[in-house]
C-alpha cells in the first residue's frame, strides 16, 4: 500500500511547530519524544505503521482550535484519533503529520432523561456512554465489537454500526448534534437535543467522513430507555443456502429481531475450541435475538422457531436463561479473538443485499480455494454485513500480499451483487485504492467536492478514503514516486 | 399565468434539460409539499416506476417521480410500509397533484413514527441525482449499511433540490405491525402533556407516537407490535400514566395518527402556518412566547405546528434554541421572512459553498434555502 512521502519542508518545521504548539497547549499535552510518539504509529490494522511527527492530547475544544489554527497557518497535515481501534487504518499516520488524539476528553457534559439525550466529549469509550445511564436504565444504541476501548469520536468519524444496528441503526441514526472544530480553528455547533436541524443535513455528512472534514470534540446522542428483557435461540443448518434463507423468511414474516448474527463452519470450529460455548458442529449458525418482556420474548421466539423449524435445522436451542443466553452469545462475542489465536487474519466489513447471502458465500469458498488462504465468516446477516476473516501467516513473505488480493476480489464481489465495500469500518487507507470499482470519477468527484468546502487544503487526513491518484491535485503533500 | 414546464422522461433527458438550462430551475415533483422557487419549473414527475423490490432484503429501488401512493399499494401487498411516516400536506396546504417519493426525500418529510425508528433521511439507502451542471452522481447503494465515502444521501436528504435533482431513490422499508392501539390522557394541560410523553418515550415499551392537542387537552400514545404484546404494553402504559390523569384507549388509531401527521386540525383555517422543531422540553416555555391562534404538538412535544395570522413574523418570538420552517403563507410572506430559518453563520457560509459547489450557476431553486 502506498502513502504519500512526507514533505520534507515540513519535516524541516517540526522545532517551530513543537514551539508553536507548546505557547497553546499545556506542557504534558504535546509529545515530542520519538519513542513516545512510536505509540501512535497505528490503529488496529497493525500491518501498517508510520509514527508521526508529534502528537497532541488537548483537553478542550479551545485547545483543539487552537492546534488546528497552528497546523493550518503552517500547513501541517492533521490526522485525528480516537482510540486507535479502527480495522481500516483511520489514524494511520504519515511522518509529517501531527496526530490530534481527543482520548483526554472524556466527560459526560449533560446527562438528560426528559429529552432521551447526553451530551459528551468524544474522547469518551462508547461502553462508558451506556455506563453513564445504566442507572436509569437507558443505553446508547449503536454497539461495535470494540465498544470497550473505542471512542465516539471515532464511532461517529466512521459511522460505526454493531450486532444490534437492526433494530436501532447506526452512529448516523443516534447521534443528534455535535460540535465541530474545523481545520482553521472554527468552532461550529450543528444539531443539538432536537430533532432534524435545521439547514442542510451537515450533520449527516461529517458522520462517517473519516475525520477530513473537522475534528467533533462533542456529540448529542439519542440514549433509550432499555428493554425488559432480551433473549436470543440458537439455530444450526447443515448448509449455508438454508440459513440464508431462514434469515429472509424471518425478515419476511414481520418479526424484527434485534440480532441477526451468522457462523459459518470453519469460524463455528474456531470459536468453539477458543471459547467451548457448546456450539454444535455444523455449517452454519444463527443466533437470533429478540427483546421484549417475557411474555413477548416467548411470542417472537416461537414465530422465529417455527420458520426455523420449516427449514429442517439440526439444532435449535433456545435459551433457558441468563447463563444459557451468555453462552450463546459468547462463541460469537469471542470469534475474533478465537481467529486470533490459530491465526492472522484480515478482518473485511463488505455489505451485501441479503438475498444475495447464499451466492456469496459459495463464492468466497471459491475463492479460498483459488488463493489457497482459509476464509471464515461471522456476520450480522439481518443487514447483510459480511465480514468474512481471511487466514494468513504474517510471518511468510508474501502471505500478506495474497492475502490482501483475495480481500480485494471478495469485496468487489461485494459490489458486484449490489453491495458496498464497507458496513461499518470505514475506508481509511485499506479500502481507499477500490474505491474506484463501487463509485464512478464523478460520483467521487462529488465526495471530495464536499471536503474542498470543509477543509479546502486538505490537510485533515488527507490521505485516506480516496486513492491516492484521485486526491494527487488536492493534496499539500507530494506523492511518492 | 402557468408557467412553463419542463418534465424529463428519462434520466438522460434530465441531464439534457438542467445542463441546457438558460437560467434558475424550480425543482419540483408532485409539487404537494408548498417549496418553490422562481423560474421555469422542472418537474421529476415523469420519472416515475419502481425498480426493485426485495421485500426479503426490506429494501425498494424507485425513480424519483413514483407516486407515494403506488409505492405504498406495493408495501401493504406485502405487509410492510414507509415505517416513517410520511405526511401528505396537500390538506394543509390546499395542494393538488400526487405526492412523489422522491418528494418525500427530497424534503426529508416524516411523521409521528419519527421519534421512535427515524426521520426519512434515516431511511434512505442511496441516491442518484443530477447536479447543477447536469453531471449525474450516485452515492450509497441499496443496503442497509454503508460507510463506503462520504454519506451525500444524507446531503440530499432534505436539500430540497438545491444540490441536485434526485432522479432515482434507494431506501429501506419495514413490516407493517399486526396490531396498534393507542392510549389518551385526558383532560392535561401542556406541561403535563410533556411529562405524559417523556414518561412514555422514556418507558422500556417501544412507544411510536406521542402527540398533543390543546384543543382537546388530550395527550396521545401509540404503541404497535403484535397483539398480544400490544395489549401488554398498553396494559403497563395505562397503569403507569394514571398518576398525570385519566387514562382511556383510542377507539379507530389509525385516523388518529393520520389526522396527527397531517396537521388536520388546521386544515382549512386562514392563515399562516408554521413547523418549529425543539427540544421537548422547552415546548411548554416556546408555547407562551408564540402568541399563536392554535397549537398542535407532535414527537413529544419537539414538533410544534403553529397557526397565526398571515404575514407574522414567529422567528422574533422564539426564545429558545430550535428552528421554524414557514409551511404555508403567501407569497409576499415567503419573500420577506424566509421558509427556512437562516443558520448561524459559519454554517449558512458551508452552505452557500456547497451550493456552489454543485450548482456553481445557482439555478437549482435559487435562494429557498438560503
Amino acid at each position: 500500500m502506498q502513502m504519500p512521502s512526507p514533505n520534507t519542508a515540513i519535516l524541516a518545521r517540526k522545532a517551530e511547530l513543537a514551539a508553536k504548539l507548546s505557547t497553546v497547549l499545556p506542557l504534558d499535552a504535546l509529545i515530542q519524544d520519538e519513542a513516545e510518539t512510536r505509540a501512535y504509529e497505528c490503529d488496529a490494522l497493525t500491518a501498517y505503521r508510520c509514527p508521526p511527527m508529534l502528537v497532541v492530547l488537548p483537553r478542550t475544544t479551545q485547545e483543539v482550535s487552537d492546534v488546528l489554527r497552528v497546523c493550518h497557518q503552517m500547513g501541517v497535515p492533521v490526522v485525528p484519533r480516537g482510540a486507535g481501534t479502527s480495522l481500516a487504518g483511520g489514524a494511520l499516520p504519515t511522518a509529517d503529520s501531527v496526530i490530534l488524539g481527543v482520548a483526554r476528553m472524556n466527560e459526560v457534559l449533560e446527562t438528560d432523561y426528559d429529552n432521551r439525550v447526553i451530551r459528551v466529549q468524544t474522547g469518551r469509550t462508547n461502553l462508558s456512554v451506556s455506563g453513564a445511564v445504566e442507572e436509569e436504565d437507558f443505553f446508547y444504541a449503536p454497539d461495535p465489537s470494540s465498544q470497550l476501548a473505542c471512542a465516539i469520536a471515532g464511532n461517529i468519524a466512521m459511522n460505526s454500526g454493531g450486532a444490534h444496528c437492526l433494530k436501532y441503526g447506526v452512529t448516523t441514526n443516534n447521534l443528534m448534534g455535535v460540535t465541530l472544530v474545523m481545520m482553521d480553528g472554527t468552532v461550529v455547533e450543528i444539531g443539538g437535543a432536537h430533532l432534524d436541524a435545521g439547514g442542510l443535513d451537515l450533520l449527516g455528512v461529517i458522520c462517517g467522513s473519516e475525520g477530513q472534514l473537522g475534528v467533533v470534540t462533542e456529540a448529542t446522542l439519542r440514549i433509550l430507555r432499555k428493554p425488559e428483557g432480551a433473549r436470543p435461540v440458537l439455530i444450526g443448518y447443515d448448509s449455508n443456502e438454508v440459513a440464508g434463507a431462514c434469515v429472509s423468511d424471518i425478515i419476511k414474516a414481520g418479526v424484527l429481531p434485534v440480532a441477526i448474527e451468522f457462523m459459518d463452519r470453519p469460524c463455528i470450529e474456531a470459536c468453539e475450541a477458543f471459547a467451548k460455548a457448546g456450539y454444535p458442529m455444523c455449517e452454519a449458525l444463527l443466533i437470533v435475538e429478540v427483546e421484549g418482556s417475557e411474555a413477548e420474548i416467548d411470542h417472537q421466539l416461537g414465530l422465529i422457531i417455527e420458520i426455523a423449524k420449516s427449514h429442517n435445522p439440526v439444532e435449535l436451542r433456545e435459551a433457558q436463561d441468563a447463563d444459557e443466553a451468555g453462552r450463546i452469545w459468547l462463541g460469537r462475542k469471542s470469534a475474533f479473538g478465537a481467529m486470533g489465536q490459530i491465526n492472522d487474519y484480515m478482518c473485511l466489513d463488505g455489505t451485501i443485499p441479503v438475498t444475495e447471502l447464499p451466492y456469496v458465500l459459495r463464492r468466497i469458498g471459491e475463492l479460498s480455494k483459488q488463493y489457497g488462504l482459509g476464509v471464515a465468516n461471522v456476520f450480522h446477516a439481518g443487514d447483510g454485513n459480511m465480514h468474512p476473516l481471511i487466514l494468513f501467516d504474517a510471518n511468510k513473505p508474501g502471505d500478506l500480499e495474497l492475502c490482501e488480493d483475495m480481500g480485494a476480489d471478495i469485496l468487489k464481489l461485494c459490489v458486484e451483487v449490489g453491495g458496498c465495500l464497507t458496513g461499518e469500518h470505514g475506508v481509511g487507507v485499506e479500502k481507499r485504492d477500490l474505491m474506484l470499482h463501487q463509485y464512478s470519477p464523478e460520483d467521487l468527484e462529488a465526495q471530495l467536492k464536499v471536503k474542498d468546502v470543509f477543509d479546502p487544503q486538505w490537510l485533515l487526513n488527507p490521505a485516506k478514503v480516496f486513492p491516492l491518484s484521485v486526491t494527487e491535485g488536492r493534496r499539500a503533500v507530494e506523492l511518492s514516486k | 399565468m402557468k408557467k412553463m414546464m419542463l418534465q424529463p422522461k428519462s434520466e438522460t433527458e434530465l441531464v439534457e434539460m438542467i445542463a441546457g438550462a438558460g437560467g434558475p430551475l424550480c425543482i419540483q415533483s408532485g409539487g404537494t409539499r408548498g417549496f418553490a422557487s422562481d423560474g421555469e419549473v422542472l418537474s421529476t414527475r415523469g420519472l416515475s416506476g419502481v425498480e426493485l423490490y426485495e421485500p426479503g432484503a426490506l429494501t425498494m429501488v424507485a425513480r424519483a417521480g413514483t407516486p407515494v401512493a403506488e409505492i405504498e399499494t406495493l408495501l401493504a401487498e406485502q405487509g410492510q410500509r414507509l415505517a416513517f411516516e410520511p405526511m401528505d400536506h396537500r390538506g394543509l396546504l390546499g395542494s393538488d397533484g400526487e405526492p412523489t417519493i422522491g418528494g418525500v426525500f427530497a424534503a426529508n418529510v416524516s411523521g409521528p413514527r419519527r421519534i421512535q425508528c427515524g426521520a426519512a433521511r434515516d431511511f434512505l439507502l442511496g441516491v442518484r441525482f443530477v447536479d447543477g451542471m447536469g453531471q449525474v452522481v450516485k452515492n450509497g447503494g441499496r443496503v442497509m449499511k454503508n460507510v463506503t465515502g462520504y454519506d451525500l444521501v444524507k446531503l440530499m436528504a432534505g436539500a430540497h433540490g438545491t444540490l441536485g435533482v434526485l432522479s432515482e431513490v434507494s431506501f429501506k422499508v419495514l413490516p407493517m405491525p399486526e396490531a396498534a392501539a393507542t392510549v389518551a390522557v385526558v383532560g392535561v394541560d401542556l406541561a403535563v402533556a410533556v411529562q405524559v410523553m417523556s414518561a412514555a418515550l422514556g418507558s422500556p415499551f417501544d412507544v411510536t407516537g406521542a402527540a398533543y392537542d390543546p384543543v382537546e387537552r388530550r395527550a396521545y400514545v401509540r404503541i404497535e407490535g403484535f397483539a398480544g404484546s400490544v395489549d401488554y404494553r398498553v396494559g403497563r402504559l395505562v397503569a403507569d400514566l394514571a398518576r398525570f390523569g385519566a387514562v382511556q384507549q383510542v377507539d379507530d388509531s389509525e385516523s388518529l395518527w393520520r389526522c396527527i401527521r397531517d396537521v388536520s386540525a388546521f386544515h382549512g383555517n386562514a392563515g399562516d402556518v408554521w413547523r418549529i422543531s425543539v427540544k421537548p422540553s422547552d415546548a411548554v416555555e416556546l408555547a407562551e412566547q408564540l402568541q399563536a391562534e392554535a397549537l398542535q404538538f407532535d414527537w413529544g412535544g419537539g414538533l410544534i405546528w403553529v397557526l397565526v395570522p398571515a404575514g407574522t413574523d414567529l422567528r422574533a418570538r422564539i426564545a429558545v434554541p430550535g428552528h421554524a420552517t414557514l409551511m404555508r403563507a403567501g407569497a409576499e410572506t415567503r419573500g420577506r421572512l424566509g421558509q427556512f430559518q437562516a443558520e448561524p453563520a459559519p454554517l449558512a457560509a458551508i452552505s452557500a459553498e456547497l451550493r456552489a459547489k454543485f450548482d456553481p450557476r445557482g439555478i437549482l431553486n435559487t435562494g429557498l434555502m438560503g
